[in-house]
């Protein structure tokens, strides 16, 4: 595993650096998509040694964050039935629903398994076969197809006890949401690299082309980032507009084709409901009616009709999701909010902004180390 | 008068215990000490265990006692590596060494769960031997316990270790200075990412071996440098964790490199897998000590030396910019502070 050394070169780092300070002259705000730039924008402190004119925010692209309360609530309650084993990825558990979260009722005694794969919650489901399997699955574009190939697994081997309680997010619907928004303002993309190793980077031209904002798409590596900031500047300064990859060593035009037809057999577009954000029309991808057997939402709907879930109210993890507000303007930041007790989703995830300026931020706030 | 003994034709061998440990082998009765006499007290060797006595008897020293205990609690119990057995004797040795004290004695409590094999039990003992005799010490007092079936995951083992301490010898964070340097004595996270690739049956093109070693003869070799103002070991929470608490002791800052540390490539391959932080994986046989300035460099050169210590560098230094926080210079040139992991990030591993 030699790759990612050619990434973190400290002398490609200083002359990114100087250039992008050449190149830049004027105000930029700049959007990344995904929580893994978040993460690594926050953990490398970019923001330091950035020019003041440029400006991260922090965009929608943690699937834990986004997912809305009323689903968390839903997994709970499923959590509570009677020979239910929940199988879900890590940070989902710590997530809090209206009352509760799924590590709480594990505590209490509910079955509540951590899976790093999709098939090992299919494994559950072989091994369990007097339980029901419920997986609790979430994710972007990057993760669904994986998600979808439980279900035509779990179809082959005929399983009568595995379902999913789906929560899948698509995210070029919710950049055009957060760009028809207009308390947010953005002058250009960072394109999530994860994402367009699936869908290709043709899922993004609809951005420059018709918003008028060029697009990036980019590694994970802080070099990667900078370059990809380099190159958006260059494409200011030459009065362009497109949709480039930075990323050429993952993603391609047209993506993963094979990817995209398990999404397409398994899944159809439905409207969905963003944490912090709210319903965005054929934004989330449900299991299509003829695996209904598999869908949780449906083979349980009698446990399903649930209180209407309730927001903290002094969370303001919407606002930080959109990217109109930062963790630092919350309140509750870092004082009734924090990792070991979560209020809100951003605070979960190591995807989630707020999660990440904690972690790498918070005490140098506190200390006067960093810029602002 | 030992009636049994008079019984039996031949002494009890190791061949002789039943396959997997069984309930009946913690209840003090005939099998326990048929445990004890076949394989415990033959393979640690040594007069105090031979004794058989309720306590170790032990001889005074008019040097100061330095005292830890350690429990250990690592899935899967034989790892690339190592295994739970020479992590025991290792951890709590090393523990003692970052105190300076010279190791001399342990104490080993074991609880086994009711169906592990034999075979495995007996491999790891052996291992405790192997690892006590490098280090040093002699296992001069014990306990057995064993709990149903699922009521543990194969075996547990606490280790308490005595050791003395040099007169003279008063390592502790409360002796560092402004202007010191921050030595690390090889590779970090090796442990950690060896215990996590194997939990998750992630293999690259080589196994990642956990680093876990007796850090005596590092020890040692540095001792007498009066330079020396403390020692630690970056086990649980890895060399970020150690650093931290190492400057909110001093109410100094810690400030390490990026670009010093050396981290192995498999480490940092794993890492990107899992989107962990290597710098928060465990080390179980390296050490982090911060060294007067003026003797750096022939700490540095003696350390080089030791097999153990051979790929030791300065790693950063200390200033008293931000009290009581460490902090972290990243590649790119930027400086954040590096905070206590908030949640495990691998549960555990020691």
């Amino acid at each position: 595993m030699k790759f990612v050394d050619e990434y973190r070169d400290p002398a490609a780092a200083r002359y990114l650096l100087e250039q992008i300070h050449k190149l830049c002259d004027a105000p930029q705000r700049i959007m990344e998509i995904c929580g893994g730039h978040t993460h690594s924008i926050v953990r490398s402190g970019m923001e330091q040694v950035l020019p003041e004119a440029i400006k991260f925010v922090h965009g929608p692209g943690c699937p834990v964050c986004v997912t809305p309360i009323a689903k968390i609530d839903q997994a709970i309650a499923l959590a509570r039935r009677p020979r239910t084993i929940i199988a879900t990825y890590g940070d989902m558990v710590r997530v809090p629903g209206s009352s509760s979260s799924l590590l709480q009722e594990k505590a209490k005694g509910a079955h509540v398994k951590i899976v790093y794969s999709s098939l090992d919650a299919v494994r559950l489901a072989v091994e369990n076969p007097d339980s029901e399997v419920v997986f609790f699955a979430v994710g972007f574009e990057t993760t669904i197809p994986a998600n979808g190939f439980s279900v035509i697994r779990a179809k082959q081997l005929g399983l009568t006890n595995f379902s999913m309680l789906s929560n899948h997010v698509l995210v070029p619907p919710v950049i055009r949401a957060v760009l028809d928004d207009p308390g947010v303002r953005i002058d250009a993309f960072l394109g999530p690299g994860h994402v367009s190793t699936i869908v290709g980077s043709q899922d993004y031209e609809f951005i420059p082309r018709e918003y008028h904002r060029p697009v990036v798409i980019s590694g994970f590596e802080p070099n990667d980032i900078l370059e990809s900031l380099f190159m958006i500047l260059k494409q200011r300064r030459e009065g362009r507009c497109e949709v480039e990859v930075q990323y050429s060593r993952a993603v391609t035009k047209y993506g993963n084709p094979r990817a995209q037809d398990v999404v397409k057999e398994v899944f159809s577009p439905v409207e969905q409901e963003w944490r912090g954000i709210g319903a965005i029309a054929e934004s989330g991808l449900s299991l299509r009616k003829e695996l209904r057997a598999f869908d949780a939402y449906y083979k349980f709907h009698d446990w399903m009709p649930l209180p209407r879930p309730e927001e903290p109210c002094e969370c303001i993890c919407g606002e930080i999701t959109r990217g109109v507000k930062e963790p630092r303007e919350c309140a509750s930041f870092g004082t009734g909010c924090t990792p070991e007790r979560p209020l809100g989703a951003c605070m979960v995830s190591s995807e989630g902004t707020c999660a990440a300026y904690y972690r790498y931020q918070h005490v140098t706030i506190q200390t006067g180390g960093a810029r602002d | 008068m030992n009636r049994q003994r008079l019984a039996r034709s031949r002494p009890l061998a190791i061949e002789d215990l039943p396959d997997v440990v069984q309930i009946a082998q913690g209840s003090g009765g005939k099998l326990t000490h048929q445990l004890i006499e076949t394989l415990f007290v033959p393979l640690f060797d040594n007069p105090y265990l031979k004794a058989l006595g309720d306590q170790a008897i032990l001889d005074p020293s008019t040097e100061r006692m330095a005292l830890s205990t350690d429990a250990f609690v690592v899935k899967p119990y034989i790892f690339p590596g190592g295994n739970i057995g020479d992590l025991a004797v290792n951890g709590t040795v090393n523990d003692l060494l970052m105190g300076g004290a010279t190791p001399a004695y342990l104490t080993a409590s074991f609880i086994l769960e009711e169906g592990l094999p034999t075979k495995e039990l007996v491999f790891i003992v052996e291992s405790m031997a192997i690892a006590a005799k490098k280090a040093g010490v002699q296992i001069v007092a014990g306990d057995t316990k064993v709990v149903e079936r699922g009521a543990a995951d194969g075996l547990y083992i606490t280790t308490t270790g005595v050791g003395f301490v040099p007169k003279g010898l008063q390592w502790s964070p409360a002796q560092i200075r402004a202007g010191d340097a921050v030595i690390v004595s090889g590779t970090v996270g090796d442990h950690g990412a060896s215990v996590l690739a194997h939990r998750f049956g992630i293999d690259f093109e080589s196994q990642i071996q956990s680093d876990t070693a007796c850090l005596r003869d590092v020890v040692m070799a540095v001792r007498d440098l009066p330079g020396i103002r403390c020692m630690r070991d970056p086990t649980r929470g890895g060399l970020a964790t150690t650093v931290q608490e190492l400057s909110q002791a001093s109410g100094l800052n810690l400030r390490i490199r990026e670009t010093s540390m050396a981290i192995q490539e498999d480490v940092r391959g794993i890492c990107e897998v899992l989107g962990l932080d290597a710098l928060y994986l465990a080390s179980e046989g390296k050490l982090v000590a911060v060294v007067a300035p003026e003797e750096a460099d022939e700490c540095l050169r003696i350390m080089r030396t030791v097999q153990e210590s051979k790929d030791a560098a300065v790693i950063g230094e200390v200033t008293d910019d931000i009290p009581g926080f460490a902090s972290l210079e990243t590649y790119i040139g930027a400086v954040r502070v590096l905070d206590l992991l908030s949640l495990e990030q691998l549960p555990r591993i020691c």
